[in-house]
């Protein structure tokens, strides 16, 4: 299946490490690999400042000064819901270095505000400044970036080590590749295309560039994540509905409805629709929560509504895996993956390693990005380093093969594809209240339409982009299903009905791969390494 | 979705093309960019903070197409105003230094 690269590509560039995605996660990345003096190339499927769901929307951080009775909370409070799957020592990790990264934040500019004591307040960063302020650092550590250019597949040597990818300028047509002897998914999570705030570049791409190269995913069962929105638009905030209060139609409370009891919210939206209203905010909070989050009140001001008098419909949109835990496995806390030169960071990576299986609020994931960024960008430069002279000899070859060669002259439907997928991922009932029995049906649908996308092919290269993003989605539905198949209990955000208990048993991570078969195992915790051990034998 | 670029207002910098996440603008040599991909747009608001001129408007729907009327939007002041909101654009500072999130996290339960 393998195919020998042609060099019909206008852009031909190399690198030390290439950064793939531009949201939180890859700027960080882009900035740490830089800094150690290496040669950076960032590409982002959109561009790198507006694009991904932190410039969209903004983020809380898990920002804790280092003292440890604080700390200590911070990590304590997690774990039960979570289902104790993070692990302690990788908090402590996170800790720090979001503490030492946002500081340098303040120093870079990011206008901080300060609290009612005067002191410097580090736990909020707004998207679409703290995003241009990422940008504006990159360029100045040296980082070329490539906006509006999706990544399209990996390369790999003949050791089967990934060595760069290739792509598409989306809006030229014209198709690029950056030969790089370590590689960084920072391509974000999977929100198939739900339109929650931000997140519709957000199509699972690096987890099917990472599988094509013999990557493994952990905890894809952790992927229905639901952001509460009014009905008809995509603000998927969930924060300010912890002052509302959910009724009927008719104006009657839904009983046990709340932010924190999103159950209840999807049961009854199978029923008729759901109406909050943010009565509970006093007065004197409103004009703070304005402050806090302009993007929040844009809807209500657009369509005339005032939230905190008017009631207004809500639906729960699919964050995915974007407010899920799952992702790329990480093997060591150099952020690698399974592959050799190939790193993850941020959504594209897994989160349980932090918050086990639960995350949404808490500002575990803007924390997470940064950290795994940073890390992933270091190690890369380093890997990348230690490889001395023998980087340049290689010999590379394409990698990605879903919808890129199938030697049918079947006419994918994309669209199709698509719509296919989201009606097996969006119901609350296939995907929110799980079923053995629901699952197993999905599950066939969704190899079915594999089978279908296999024996298929676009028709003009202009689909490329889009057919991909079709792929990668079906495949990280398949996981999602295959993993919360094997998951025969509750436990975090997995809401397994025909198992309601959380089984002692199961307490490790489950992980998920293959392409056209798809396999998922257990594996204990602590299932990873320190990174010194693993740099150290490469140099 | 988005839903208009102001004809009298577009100075054709295509700042908009270049920047919408979802590749929802094409360039027009001499002309205003159109909307060439409207049902790919995810009513993220980044064009409009991004625009220089306060050209652009997105309605908050984001699954169905409205009509808009630039006058009237003009009138009440929906144009440009999320620009407004976070302090971007000449002789204004970022709203981010205002965030008063640590009030809210006070009252949190
Ligand atoms: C509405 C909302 C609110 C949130 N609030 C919080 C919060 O308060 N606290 C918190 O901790 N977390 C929050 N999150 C989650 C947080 O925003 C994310 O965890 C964080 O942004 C992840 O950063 P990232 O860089 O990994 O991914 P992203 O920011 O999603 O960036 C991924 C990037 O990859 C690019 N990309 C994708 N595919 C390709 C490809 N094929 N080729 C090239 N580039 C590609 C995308 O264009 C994008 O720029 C929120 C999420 C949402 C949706
Ligand atoms: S950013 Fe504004 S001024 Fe520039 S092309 Fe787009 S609409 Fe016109
Ligand atoms: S709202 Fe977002 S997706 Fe829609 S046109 Fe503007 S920038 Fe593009």
């Amino acid at each position: 299946m393998i195919k020998t690269l042609t060099t019909d590509l206008e852009l031909d560039l190399e690198a030390d490490v290439l950064v793939i995605g531009g949201g939180p996660s890859g700027t960080w990345a882009a900035w740490s690999a830089a800094s150690s003096g290496s040669r950076v190339i960032l590409v982002d499927k959109g561009y790198c400042g507006t694009t991904g769901c932190a410039a969209a929307s903004g983020n809380g951080v898990w920002y804790v000064p280092p003292d440890p009775e604080a700390r200590e909370t911070a990590k304590a409070s997690r774990e039960s819901l979570g289902g104790f799957l993070a692990d302690r020592n990788w908090m402590d990790r996170v800790l720090n270095q979001t503490y030492v990264s946002v500081n340098q934040l303040a120093e870079w500019g990011y206008p901080f505000p300060t609290d009612d004591e005067g002191k410097p307040y580090r736990r909020s960063l707004q998207g679409p400044e703290y995003m241009r302020l990422m940008r504006r650092q990159i360029q100045r550590a040296g980082v070329k970036i490539l906006d509006n250019s999706p990544a399209l597949e990996l390369l790999v040597d003949d050791d089967g080590a990934v060595a760069g990818a290739t792509g598409v300028n989306r809006q030229t047509g014209e198709k690029w590749i950056v030969r790089s002897p370590a590689t960084i998914i920072a391509t974000g999570g999977c929100a198939f295309l739900s339109k929650a705030l931000g997140c519709n570049v957000l199509t699972g791409d690096g987890y099917l560039m990472a599988a094509e190269a013999g990557a493994e995913m952990s905890g894809m069962e952790f992927s229905n994540a639901y952001g509460i929105s009014p009905a008809f638009s995509s603000v998927t905030k969930t924060l300010f509905y912890n002052w509302a209060t959910f009724t009927y139609e008719d104006g009657t409370v839904i009983p046990g409805a709340s932010s924190h009891r999103r159950s209840v919210i999807a049961e009854t939206l199978l029923q008729q629709p759901v109406y909050a209203i943010i009565d509970k905010a006093a007065e004197s909070m409103r004009p703070s929560m304005r402050l806090a989050q302009p993007n929040f009140f844009l809807p209500f001001d657009r369509a005339g509504i005032d939230p905190f008098t008017q009631r207004f419909p809500v639906t729960l949109r699919l964050e995915g895996t974007v407010r899920g835990t799952g992702g790329i496995r990480i093997v060591d806390e150099s952020c690698a993956s399974s592959v050799r030169g190939l790193y993850a960071a941020g959504d594209a990576a897994t989160r349980e390693l932090i918050c086990g299986g639960f995350t949404g609020g808490g500002s575990h994931n803007a924390a997470w990005a940064i950290s795994s960024g940073y890390w992933s960008g270091k190690s890369a430069a380093e890997y990348t380093h230690s490889l001395g002279e023998h980087k340049t000899q290689r010999q590379v070859k394409r990698v990605g093969e879903v919808v890129l060669h199938s030697g049918s002259d079947r006419t994918l439907a994309t669209d199709e594809i698509i719509q296919a997928v989201q009606a097996e991922v969006f119901p609350y009932e296939k995907n929110y209240f799980r079923t053995e029995q629901g699952l197993t049906e999905s599950l066939g649908r969704l190899n079915h339409l594999w089978q279908e996308l296999r024996s298929s092919q676009v028709t003009s290269e202009k689909e490329l982009p889009r057919a991909r993003e079709a792929a990668a989605m079906l495949a990280t539905a398949r996981w999602m299903y295959s993993s919360a198949i094997e998951r025969k209990e509750t436990r975090g955000m997995h809401k397994h009905l025909d198992y309601p208990e959380q089984d002692a048993n199961q307490q490790h991570y489950l992980i998920s791969g293959g392409l056209d078969q798809v396999w998922v195992k257990s594996q204990p915790l602590h299932g990873t390494e320190k990174s010194q051990s693993k740099i150290g034998a490469a140099v | 979705m988005i839903e208009l670029v102001s004809e009298s207002r577009c100075i054709e910098c295509n700042i908009c093309v270049n920047i919408c996440p979802t590749n929802v603008f094409d360039r027009v040599p001499d002309a205003p960019p159109t909307i060439a991909r409207q049902s790919d747009c995810q009513t993220c608001y980044m064009c409009e903070l991004y625009c220089p001129v306060d050209a652009l408007y997105v309605a908050p729907e984001s699954d169905m197409k409205t009509s808009v009327n630039e006058a009237e939007l003009i009138q009440i002041g929906l144009l440009g105003s999320y620009r407004e909101n976070v302090g971007w654009g000449h002789k204004r500072t970022s709203t981010a230094k205002a965030d008063e999130t640590f009030q809210i996290l006070k009252q949190m339960k």
